[in-house]
C-alpha cells in the first residue's frame, strides 16, 4: 500500500498546487507509514523536483492528447495498480474534480472531495475533514473501503521542502482512444488563477462603472494579487465572467481577500468565507460584509483604495 | 434525444446551519429546502432548451424520500416531461450515482445532466461517478453547450479560463453558471405539473464506502477591527504583523 498523487503540469510546468499536493501526499503517507509516489502525465521540465516536497519517486507517463476523463481515469488506475497505491489524491481543481468520481468507481474506492487537512487513522477507517454547506460548516468523514480517492482543497497546506530531487521512472501505459476532442484552451497568462491565488483584490457595484477599475488593478499589481469581482459586476459585463467569486462563480481560499464596494450578500460570502483574512472597504457602515471581515474600513473606496496602495508600496519597499 | 436531469434537494442558500444528535445530524428544523440552484437554473433549463431544439423528452431524477416530491414537482412545473424518484435516503453521492446510472442504463438517455456541485456537500462528484458507471465521457463545469444533433461542443470552466471540447454520442455533463438562464415556472406549468407522471422506483444499491462521523461549525470570527480611513499604514502593519498574510 502507498499514496499516489497526480501532479498537474499545465503547459509543461508545475504550479504551486502540484507542490502542495505532493507535500500533502507525503504527510498522508507518513500517517499511514508508507511512501508517496507522484504521477506526472505528459511532458514537464524537471519532474524530479517533486522529491523536494516529499515524493519518494516520480512516475512519468507520456501522453500528448488533451484532457479526457476516460483516458485519464484508465491511465491513473493502471499506475495506481502498478505502484500498489491504495490512496489516490488529486487537486480539487477543474480537472481533479472531473476525475475523482471515475477513479472512485474504477478503484471501488470511497471518495471524499475538497479535504482541508491531513487524514488520521481510526481503527480500519481513514478520517478526513472538508468544508460543507458552502463553507458554513465542516464535516468529518470515515472512509471504510480499502481504496480511497481524495481531492485536496487549494491553499489548505503550504508546500514545504523536506528532501531533495528524486528518481523519475518512465512508464508506458496503454490508454483507450480519447472520447472528446479538445478544440481550444483559452487561459489568462501572467496572473495566478483565482482558485490558486494567495492574495485577491476584489470589487463590486460600489465601483460605479468599469472605467474606474484602474485603482483596483493598481492595488493588485502592487501586491502581486489576482483581481476578482462580485456577481452583479460580471453579470453586467463590467468584468469578465472568470473573475466572479461567490456561490455561482469561483470559490476561493486566499490568505488575504480585500473587498472594495461589495456589500457581502450571503451568496458572495459562500465563495470567499474560507479566506484566511478578509479586509472590507465600504462606505455603508451597515454592509453585512463587515460582520464576516477581520479588518474593516468604513469610507469612500475611491479615497481609501489609492491610500492603501501607497501604504503597501511604502511597506513593501522596505 | 431523451435527456435525464439529476436534481438534488438542498437547504436554501440563506438557511441557518445547525446540527443535532451530538453534531452527527443536520438540523432540518425550520430550514427551507430548495432545488439545488445549479440543477435548476442551468442543468434543467439547458436540457429543456435542447428538447425544444431537437425534440425528445426531459426526465428529472432524484434520490430521496417522498418529502422530496415538492422539489420534483417544481422541476415538472418548469417544464420537465416526467419525473423519477428513487425511494432511498441519499446517504452519499456514490450511492446516488449508482442508482441513477442503473436507471439510465435500463432506459435510453443520450445526455445526463447534473449541477456542477450541490450547495450542501459541495462534492462535485456525482457526474464523474455516473459517467464512470455508464462508461461514457464526463464534461464538467460546463458554461456553454451547443448540440447539432450529432456533436456537442462544450465549454468547460478551468482555472483562469475555459477549455472547449467536442464530444459525440452519450455523455454526462455538469452545469455551471452560463449554461442557461433561470426559468420561473408559470401558472400553466404549475397546473400541468400536477398531472405529469412521477414514477417511484426502489433503489438498486444502498452501499456506502464513506459516512459522516461528525459536523462542526467554524470558529466564530473574533469581530471586525475597524481601521481609521486616514491611517492605511496601520492596516498594512496589522496585515503584516498581526494577521501575517503579507511579507
Amino acid at each position: 500500500m502507498s499514496v499516489l498523487v497526480i501532479a498537474e503540469n499545465p503547459k509543461g510546468n508545475f504550479k504551486k498546487s502540484a507542490f502542495e499536493l505532493t507535500h500533502f501526499g507525503h504527510l498522508t503517507a507518513q500517517v499511514l507509514g508508507t511512501e508517496c509516489t507522484a504521477l506526472v502525465i505528459g511532458e514537464v521540465a524537471d519532474a524530479g523536483q517533486l522529491g523536494k516536497y516529499g515524493a519518494s519517486k516520480v512516475v512519468k507517463v507520456a501522453y500528448d492528447g488533451g484532457f479526457d476523463t476516460t483516458v485519464y481515469n484508465r491511465l491513473i488506475t493502471q499506475v495506481a495498480e502498478k505502484v500498489g497505491a491504495d490512496v489516490v489524491i488529486v487537486n480539487h481543481s477543474a480537472n481533479g474534480k472531473a476525475l475523482i468520481g471515475g477513479l472512485g468507481v474504477a478503484l471501488d474506492a470511497g471518495v471524499v472531495s475538497q479535504i482541508n487537512g491531513v487524514p488520521t487513522v481510526d481503527g480500519a477507517n481513514l478520517v478526513v475533514t472538508k468544508p460543507v454547506f458552502s463553507g458554513k460548516a465542516f464535516a468529518k468523514y470515515n472512509i471504510s473501503s480499502s481504496n480511497k480517492v481524495l481531492s485536496l482543497m487549494g491553499n489548505a497546506i503550504p508546500p514545504r521542502e523536506v528532501g531533495s530531487d528524486c528518481a523519475v521512472e518512465d512508464l508506458t501505459i496503454d490508454v483507450p482512444n480519447a472520447a472528446v476532442t479538445i478544440k481550444e484552451v483559452k487561459t489568462v497568462d501572467g496572473t495566478v488563477p483565482l482558485p490558486e491565488a494567495e492574495l485577491v483584490v476584489s470589487a463590486g457595484r460600489g465601483m460605479k462603472g468599469p472605467e474606474n477599475w484602474g485603482i483596483i488593478e493598481e492595488l493588485a499589481e502592487t501586491l502581486g494579487a489576482t483581481t476578482a469581482c462580485s456577481r452583479p459586476v460580471s453579470d453586467t459585463g463590467w468584468r469578465p465572467h472568470h473573475e466572479h467569486v461567490g456561490q455561482t462563480g469561483v470559490a476561493i481560499r486566499p490568505n488575504l481577500y480585500i473587498a472594495a464596494g461589495i456589500s457581502g450578500a450571503i451568496q458572495h460570502l459562500a465563495g470567499v468565507n474560507s479566506s484566511k483574512c478578509i479586509v472590507v472597504i465600504n462606505k455603508d457602515p451597515e454592509a453585512p460584509f463587515f460582520k464576516a471581515a477581520n479588518y474593516g474600513v468604513c469610507a469612500d473606496l475611491f479615497e481609501v483604495v489609492p491610500k492603501l496602495n501607497e501604504a503597501f508600496k511604502k511597506a513593501l519597499a522596505q | 434525444m431523451n435527456l435525464l436531469v439529476c436534481i438534488n434537494k438542498t437547504p436554501d442558500t440563506t438557511a441557518k446551519i445547525a446540527f443535532t444528535d451530538g453534531n452527527t445530524k443536520f438540523d432540518t428544523n425550520g430550514v427551507q429546502f430548495i432545488m439545488n440552484p445549479y440543477d435548476e437554473w442551468y442543468a434543467l433549463v439547458r436540457a429543456l432548451e435542447l428538447k425544444e431544439q431537437h425534440g425528445g423528452s426531459v426526465t428529472v431524477i432524484n434520490v430521496g424520500p417522498a418529502i422530496n416530491d415538492v422539489v420534483i414537482r417544481k422541476a415538472l412545473a418548469i417544464g420537465a416531461d416526467k419525473a423519477v424518484r428513487i425511494n432511498a435516503e441519499a446517504s452519499n453521492s456514490m450511492m446516488v450515482a449508482k442508482n441513477i446510472a442503473d436507471y439510465t442504463q435500463a432506459n435510453d438517455f443520450g445526455i445526463v445532466f447534473t449541477g456542477k456541485e450541490s450547495i450542501d456537500f459541495n462534492g462535485s462528484e456525482l457526474g464523474g461517478f455516473i459517467a464512470a458507471y455508464l462508461g461514457v465521457p464526463f464534461l464538467s463545469y460546463a458554461s456553454s453547450m451547443e448540440h447539432d444533433g450529432t456533436t456537442a461542443r462544450v465549454t468547460r470552466d478551468i482555472e483562469g479560463g475555459v477549455e472547449v471540447a467536442d464530444v459525440q454520442g452519450k455523455f454526462v455533463i455538469s452545469a455551471a453558471k452560463g449554461l442557461a438562464e433561470q426559468r420561473i415556472p408559470n401558472m400553466r406549468g404549475i397546473m400541468m405539473a400536477k398531472k405529469k407522471p412521477l414514477e417511484v422506483v426502489e433503489p438498486t444499491s444502498t452501499d456506502a464506502h464513506v459516512t459522516i462521523a461528525e459536523y462542526a461549525l467554524p470558529q466564530e470570527k473574533s469581530g471586525v477591527k475597524m481601521i481609521d480611513p486616514e491611517n492605511m499604514d496601520e492596516l498594512v502593519r496589522l496585515l503584516q504583523e498581526e494577521a501575517k498574510v503579507i511579507a
